[in-house]
């Protein structure tokens, strides 16, 4: 007989409806992840009770963790559904898979929500380098490799808004802008060009929704699937943003 | 005071975030649309880095024109040269603006940029960063169109599927029809001028390792419009990929530049510990076969001879499951360290540490070479491009331009590895110019001079089509369809091709387009319809296949990617000097003839009953074609036969073309 996996997904017809559960059994595939059973699901979606349904509607994109797409709470932990395998699901949880949307963002549909919110918040931080243009101007500044590996694992961040969900101050009641964007704004001022709007971005970790609202839970690192360094982050944000309001009441 | 002018740009990777903000840059105002959000596109898989001509290597001897030389070369000598040529001469540029972007790519300890070895090449010309170079130059390209979209100058679209042109009676583009995904909303965006940077079509192959969204949907449509789609049946199998169940995932090609070997035992499916299987025993096949470029042949040369090691010797290491072996575990740490972003998602997804175990990999389609047509100005002076000419990048349709994965232009039969993130970012920004030089002298009038009645008439067609395919009754599932049109396009148009399956593969293909017309939702609401969604870009992709398959067919010789092992020129194999100069001299004879026959662009254009093909010449001003002979037996005296035979051929369009027997044949 061939194994079959049960799957319990929340449904939730748009943001404004109720949500309700409905369970799937698929049949177990070698190696199978999340995403395969979500594509199982909706090439033949009938619910164990027999009844047919709609494909489960979901976010995904790249399907190997490194477009942020895909997250999802899965067993009651926030990842992204490509990098989370049935086998691995199954020692944990061996009867049942249960899927969720993220609760911190307005569900569309099902178990897809929409983070635009996340994205805002890097305009909000100025998260880029403010060159002067795009012409042939020469090189870059020169990069010691320590600082190139100081950035890097920042500038691996996807967006996937895994250290948001844990965030027990984010919210939709909540201004905090969040570990995510905290750490662009921190990137971005270390790089000897980004600097030049380093103040800019620190008025906003210091105002409404900065990074004074950190709880320091630190759930963030612990859920963020690129490992960035989101912690180490937030307190660079305090130090600096101290140290800005302290030149600003001494008018510079 | 002139209307305000709006370009739309479809499809937010590198190509179209850079053409954004070099038009935002220009200050003309950009309509951005995009399936996913612009950050999540598919460049962010890119992993290896981006090539360029630099200071090192130049003191080694290369220059841009080897840059061109290599990609041309490699690419099997499909490609028009003067847009390479103009490519190759911005890579250093490229590089440095993106290094004053902010890009983290790996340093030297003196604080300049590392390079590392890739495919077709003998220099190390590609910058990195770590292992997902294409996500960190997406980033910053996404964060300076971000910076213009708070100053004003770009109004994204994000979750926007495009669904069509908007033609005037002279057949100018005037526009395009898009989908908002959540609310299902059709509405028309009046434009200027429409870039198409949509990717692509790794989808028609069922798994490959492209995203989700590359299904060659928009290509699909743009085709059916009246653009030409050009070179379909070159499609890139990546020699090394993850198996996997929903994808297949990409093992960059910087694992091997970094000094990761393939091999296999060379005892059938050896079921020892890969680690305790002896070196004598292993079979180090790249090595050994091409000891010039070792593992770092081009990528359709790698792919076949992997395939030919597990399909026609019987090597692969599993019992069941075709695979070689990987293997970066005798890499120092710090070199491993380089590879962290690929490895781990070899050890998330095989849950197999690959640091102390050789990977299994197989491949997998990859990329796209062929795609839609489009064109480019000449400098006649520099044998590069008239910069800011408007035809650069344009289609054969007015007012549609075309850049990135979704266009033909510069991969030829095969494209190099690190040269697809400069070929994006390059045709982004100099589609930029091209685009501004064309909006000064718009032919026909702006867009908003159009009737309403135009914009209006191709909404409701759209809603039409939409209400048609939900409302269709027939009893086929499309993501079965799907699934199968994979299965058969995967066994048939990838590595090895023959034209008896490629015939019963369109047979195959004009069942699916039937039963397409009986496909039936299973969701037929109006609210975020992702079945909806897919459905309609599967007819897109049967469409595509169709390019694809029917291009191979008729092509009956070996290029680059596309191999028919019957159309293959027996290499030489005589000892004797006199015997082998005249194996190479009649080697060399059937080479030209067929070059002379097929050295040329497939050109499908829609219709009605089907793709109608004719075929271009290729500009090869500037490199004389000659035998790719990687590997070959006896390749040196090829080349040196070769050379003697084209010996005094004039420096201009197709030398190839002097006459036999000028030389010592």
């Amino acid at each position: 007989m061939s194994k079959h996996i049960q799957v319990r997904v929340l449904r939730q017809d748009d943001e404004h409806a109720g949500s309700h559960w409905e369970t799937f059994e698929v049949p177990y595939e070698d190696g199978m992840n999340v995403t395969t059973v979500l594509q199982r699901i909706a090439a033949e979606p009938t619910t164990v009770e027999h009844e047919r349904t709609t494909p489960v509607a979901y976010d995904a994109c790249c399907l190997e963790e490194v477009c942020g797409a895909c997250t999802m709470v899965i067993n009651g932990r926030v990842r992204q559904a490509c990098s989370a395998l049935v086998d691995n699901l199954l020692a944990d949880s061996p009867t049942q898979i249960e899927l969720r949307p993220m609760t911190k963002y307005p569900v569309v549909r099902d178990l897809f929500v929409d983070r635009k919110r996340m994205f805002e918040t890097l305009k909000k931080v100025r998260a880029w380098v403010p060159v002067d243009g795009y012409h042939d101007i020469g090189t870059g500044p020169r990069i010691p490799p320590k600082a190139q590996e100081a950035a890097y694992p920042i500038s691996r961040c996807m967006t996937c808004g895994c250290c948001t969900e844990a965030c027990p101050q984010f919210n939709d009641h909540s201004a905090f802008i969040g570990p995510a964007a905290i750490a662009q704004a921190v990137l971005f001022n270390a790089h000897p060009t980004g600097s030049v709007e380093a103040d800019d971005r620190l008025a906003v970790l210091s105002g409404p929704g900065g990074v004074v609202d950190c709880g320091n839970s630190q759930n963030c690192v612990k859920v963020c699937p690129k490992e960035v360094p989101l912690t180490e982050a937030i307190a660079r944000a305090g130090r600096d943003t101290t140290l800005y309001k302290l030149r600003q009441w001494f008018g510079r | 005071m002139a209307k305000q002018q709006h370009v739309v740009v479809v499809g937010g990777g590198l190509a179209g975030l850079a053409a954004t903000m070099k038009l935002a840059e220009a200050g003309v105002h950009v309509y951005l649309i995009s399936m996913v959000p612009v950050k999540r596109s598919h460049s962010v898989c890119a992993q290896g880095g981006i090539n360029s001509v630099n200071d090192l290597t130049r003191q080694q001897g290369d220059t841009e024109w080897l840059h061109l030389d290599d990609t041309v070369y490699g690419g099997d000598f499909l490609q028009h040269q003067p847009p390479v040529k103009e490519m190759c001469d911005w890579g250093p540029k490229i590089v440095n603006l993106l290094d004053r972007l902010g890009v983290p790519f790996n340093r030297t300890p003196e604080g300049l940029l590392d390079q590392r070895r890739f495919g077709g090449t003998l220099f190390k010309r590609t910058a990195f960063a770590g292992a997902t170079t294409g996500q960190q130059l997406l980033y910053a390209l996404d964060e300076q169109v971000r910076r213009w979209e708070a100053e004003g100058l770009v109004e994204k679209f994000e979750y926007w599927e495009f669904l069509g042109l908007i033609l005037d009676d002279s057949g100018q583009c005037r526009g395009v029809v898009a989908q908002d995904m959540f609310s299902m909303e059709i509405r028309s965006f009046a434009s200027d001028a429409v870039v198409l940077a949509t990717g692509g079509c790794g989808l028609v192959y069922g798994r490959s390792t492209m995203s989700m969204i590359c299904t060659g949907g928009a290509a699909g449509r743009a085709f059916r419009a009246g653009v030409k789609y050009a070179n379909g049946e070159f499609i890139q199998v990546h020699p090394t990929a993850i198996p996997g169940t929903d994808k297949l995932r990409l093992m960059s090609e910087s694992a091997r530049g970094e000094g990761g070997r393939v091999w296999v035992s060379r005892k059938p499916q050896d079921p020892r510990d890969p680690k305790s299987i002896p070196a004598s025993e292993r079979y180090y096949f790249l090595e050994e076969r091409y000891p010039k470029y070792g593992n770092l042949v081009p990528r359709d040369i790698a792919t076949r001879e992997i395939f030919d090691v597990c399909v026609n010797l019987g090597l692969s290491v599993e019992k069941g499951r075709l695979c070689v072996y990987l293997d970066v575990t005798e890499l120092p740490p710090g070199t491993q360290k380089k590879l962290d972003g690929i490895l781990e998602i070899y050890e998330k997804f095989q849950g197999v540490d690959p640091r102390g175990t050789p990977m299994k990999i197989f491949p997998a389609v990859h990329y796209s070479m062929g795609g839609l047509w489009a064109d480019y100005e000449k400098n006649e002076t520099t044998g590069g491009l008239v910069l800011g000419s408007p035809r650069n990048q344009q289609s054969n349709m007015p007012g549609i331009f075309v850049i990135g994965e979704a266009d033909y232009q510069y991969h030829g039969a095969n494209r190099l590895g690190a040269n697809s993130l400069l070929s994006c970012i390059f045709a982004g920004l100099i589609v930029g110019p091209a685009i501004e030089s064309w909006l000064k002298a718009l032919p026909k009038g702006g867009a908003s001079d159009q009737p309403v009645s135009l914009f209006d008439g191709a909404v409701k067609t759209h809603k039409q089509r939409m209400g048609d395919l939900i409302r269709n009754q027939g009893d086929e599932n499309p993501y079965h369809l799907h699934l199968e049109l994979g299965e058969w396009m995967t066994r048939n148009v990838t590595v090895v091709r023959n034209n008896k399956d490629l015939k019963a593969t369109l047979d195959k293909i004009g069942e699916f387009e039937e039963r397409y017309s009986r496909v039936a939702l299973s969701d037929k609401g109006n609210w975020t319809n992702q079945n909806l969604s897919f459905t309609r870009a599967l007819g897109d992709m049967i469409l595509l296949a169709r390019v694809i398959t029917q291009g191979a067919l008729m092509r009956d010789e070996c290029r680059g990617a596309h191999f028919k092992p019957d159309f293959e020129i027996p290499g030489t194999t005589a000892d004797d000097p006199a015997k082998l100069h005249e194996q190479a001299v009649r080697w060399c004879k059937a080479f030209k003839e067929q070059s002379d026959k097929w050295l040329k662009t497939t050109i499908a254009t829609h219709s009605p009953d089907g793709p109608k093909f004719s075929y271009e010449e290729v500009d090869t001003s500037l490199i004389p074609p000659r035998p790719r002979t990687y590997g070959l037996k006896g390749a040196e005296i090829v080349d040196k036969v070769w050379k003697e035979m084209t010996q005094g051929a004039p420096a201009g369009r197709k030398p190839i073309g002097t006459p036999m027997g000028a030389g010592t044949a």
